[in-house]
């Protein structure tokens, strides 16, 4: 059984791939690792189905450090970031976070991303790893003489706190309490008397924190909080976690060549703005397909780059993203399929390497329990 | 190290001779690689397969890997428990993992294939 596809297991040289300031930790807890985003990884420790429920019902711990973070600050920040980034930014209030994309001229999405709004004009962008030297260029490339932008990645560490049992633990490790944090919003807090930013987001569905600091109180934090009982959990299980809430995954659901409006996350794509791109997403003719969400009949699963056909055997779309989902324990996938094909109730096969698989368009989330909206008293 | 009494494959399976049976399976190596199994598919029973044909596929949450058949022979039973719990496989690869049974089969063929101490000198290098 040799010929494997997908496969993240293999001879690659770590030298060739950056660490994060956690990577020793991984390590040491026995993580398989593997490239992801010009990062040497963590893909799973005690195996991906295990991470994955002890998130959504225990808490875990995602090393994050591999993201981006930018600050963006001058009297013409607010102006800048509207025009870059999809997202309404002007009607954030000062500690809110919201999630955007930054197109390109042809409506394409250079990147997804989180702004955080720490002031007027004060600002800080979360990115991806593997895009994060683009977006850095495209950005002070399109900003307004005044404004400045700083790429404060490499002294920003960062690990996602998640799940039900989260609350009690960010209660343990931070000095200030967080339960007046609401969903997507940030505080400044305090931990072993050192600055750290808080945030209650996630990319998991699950009640749950992301936690900015120095990398090294980051290390200390880390181990705090598998001290108090959160289980470190990798890439595997942040993938399957987010598919499950039909979130998307930059160059899988969102890629430069993809109109950024066929995504359907109208949440992050405001109507009544000009952004770079807008011509074109916010044309209602240029939208040509539609990201669904498909259950598959059973647990074989679907991969990236599946064709997805009609009855008939005519192709109609292609998967982005496909897996067994451990919640659902059934597989299943998303995808772009041609408009009229979009509608939830709609029979579609997957057709694979190894079997047509029959499936049906759904709404998303797939995963309709998660916590992450829930009151946090609920979880102190 | 492998259990000895049964040989192995460069593409990661084992087979055991009980009696006229060569029972196959696919090594603890080659489950901890693919991590959590999700879905395995075998063949009919009565199928009769060529040494090193695809004879079934195991999937993980990550990837998917077809099954060789070890050596030439005919399906005589399937492992109906890996089907209806996967995660069988990654509990006792050797064991209750246990997939294909074969008749029919060459014994030489089976002579042929590794030992457990040469599948675990190569096993890190597939």
């Amino acid at each position: 059984m040799c010929k494997t596809s997908n496969a993240q297991t293999g001879d690659i040289m770590n030298s060739d791939f950056k660490k994060t300031p956690l990577y020793d930790t991984h390590v040491s807890l026995g993580s398989q690792m593997g490239p992801f985003g010009g990062y040497m990884m963590p893909i799973s420790y005690k195996g991906i189905i295990h991470e994955h429920h002890a998130c959504r019902k225990g808490a875990v711990l995602f090393d994050t450090c591999h993201m981006g973070e930018f600050t963006v600050q001058g009297p013409r920040a607010l102006a800048d970031l509207e025009n870059l980034v999809s997202c309404d930014v002007a009607s954030m209030k000062s500690g809110q976070c919201r999630y955007g994309l930054m197109c390109n001229d042809g409506g394409g999405v250079i990147d997804d991303l989180l702004v955080y709004r720490f002031d007027e004009n004060d600002f800080m962008l979360v990115v991806n790893a593997g895009t994060q030297d683009g977006d850095f260029k495209w950005l002070q490339s399109h900003l307004s003489p005044g404004t400045i932008a700083i790429n404060v990645s490499n002294e920003t560490a960062k690990f996602d706190l998640q799940g039900p049992g989260s609350v009690k633990i960010a209660q343990a490790i931070l000095d200030e309490p967080v339960t007046d944090l609401r969903f997507y919003h940030f505080k400044r807090n305090t931990a072993n008397s050192r600055k750290v930013l808080v945030s209650r987001t996630g990319y998991t569905g699950e009640v749950g924190f992301e936690i900015y600091s120095e990398p090294d109180l980051s290390l200390k934090l880390w181990h705090r909080c598998m001290e108090l009982g959160a289980e470190p959990a990798g890439l595997g299980a942040r993938d399957t976690l987010r598919l499950e809430m039909g979130m998307p995954l930059y160059g899988h659901e969102l890629n430069e060549k993809r109109n950024a409006a066929e995504s359907g996350f109208m949440r992050a794509i405001a109507q009544s703005k000009n952004f770079i791109g807008s011509n074109v997403v916010l044309n209602a003719s240029a939208k040509k397909s539609q990201l669904v969400g498909v259950r598959l009949e059973g647990r074989r699963a679907a991969r990236n780059g599946d064709m997805i056909q009609d009855d008939a055997g005519n192709t109609i779309g292609e998967v982005t993203s496909g897996s067994f989902a451990p919640s659902l324990e059934i597989a299943i996938a998303m995808g772009y399929v041609e408009n009229v094909f979009s509608k939830p109730g709609c029979c579609v096969f997957i057709k694979t390497v190894r079997q047509n698989i029959p499936a049906v368009v759904c709404e998303l989330p797939f995963y309709r329990n998660a916590t992450a909206r829930r009151p946090i008293k609920d979880f102190c | 190290m492998s259990p000895e009494d049964r040989k192995y494959t460069k593409t990661h399976e084992w087979v055991k001779v009980e009696g006229d049976t060569a029972v196959v399976g696919i090594t603890d190596h080659a489950q901890k690689a693919l991590g959590d199994i999700t879905f395995v598919e075998l063949p009919s029973v009565g199928k009769v397969v060529k040494q090193a044909q695809e004879c079934g596929v195991v999937e993980s949450v990550k990837a998917a890997s077809d099954i060789y058949a070890p050596v030439a022979g005919k399906v005589v039973e399937v492992n109906n428990m890996v089907s209806e719990k996967p995660e069988t496989v990654n509990q006792d690869a050797y064991g209750a993992g246990w997939m294909v049974k074969f008749s029919d089969f060459d014994a030489e063929q089976v002579a042929g294939l590794l030992s457990a101490e040469e599948y675990d000198q190569t096993a890190g290098q597939h």
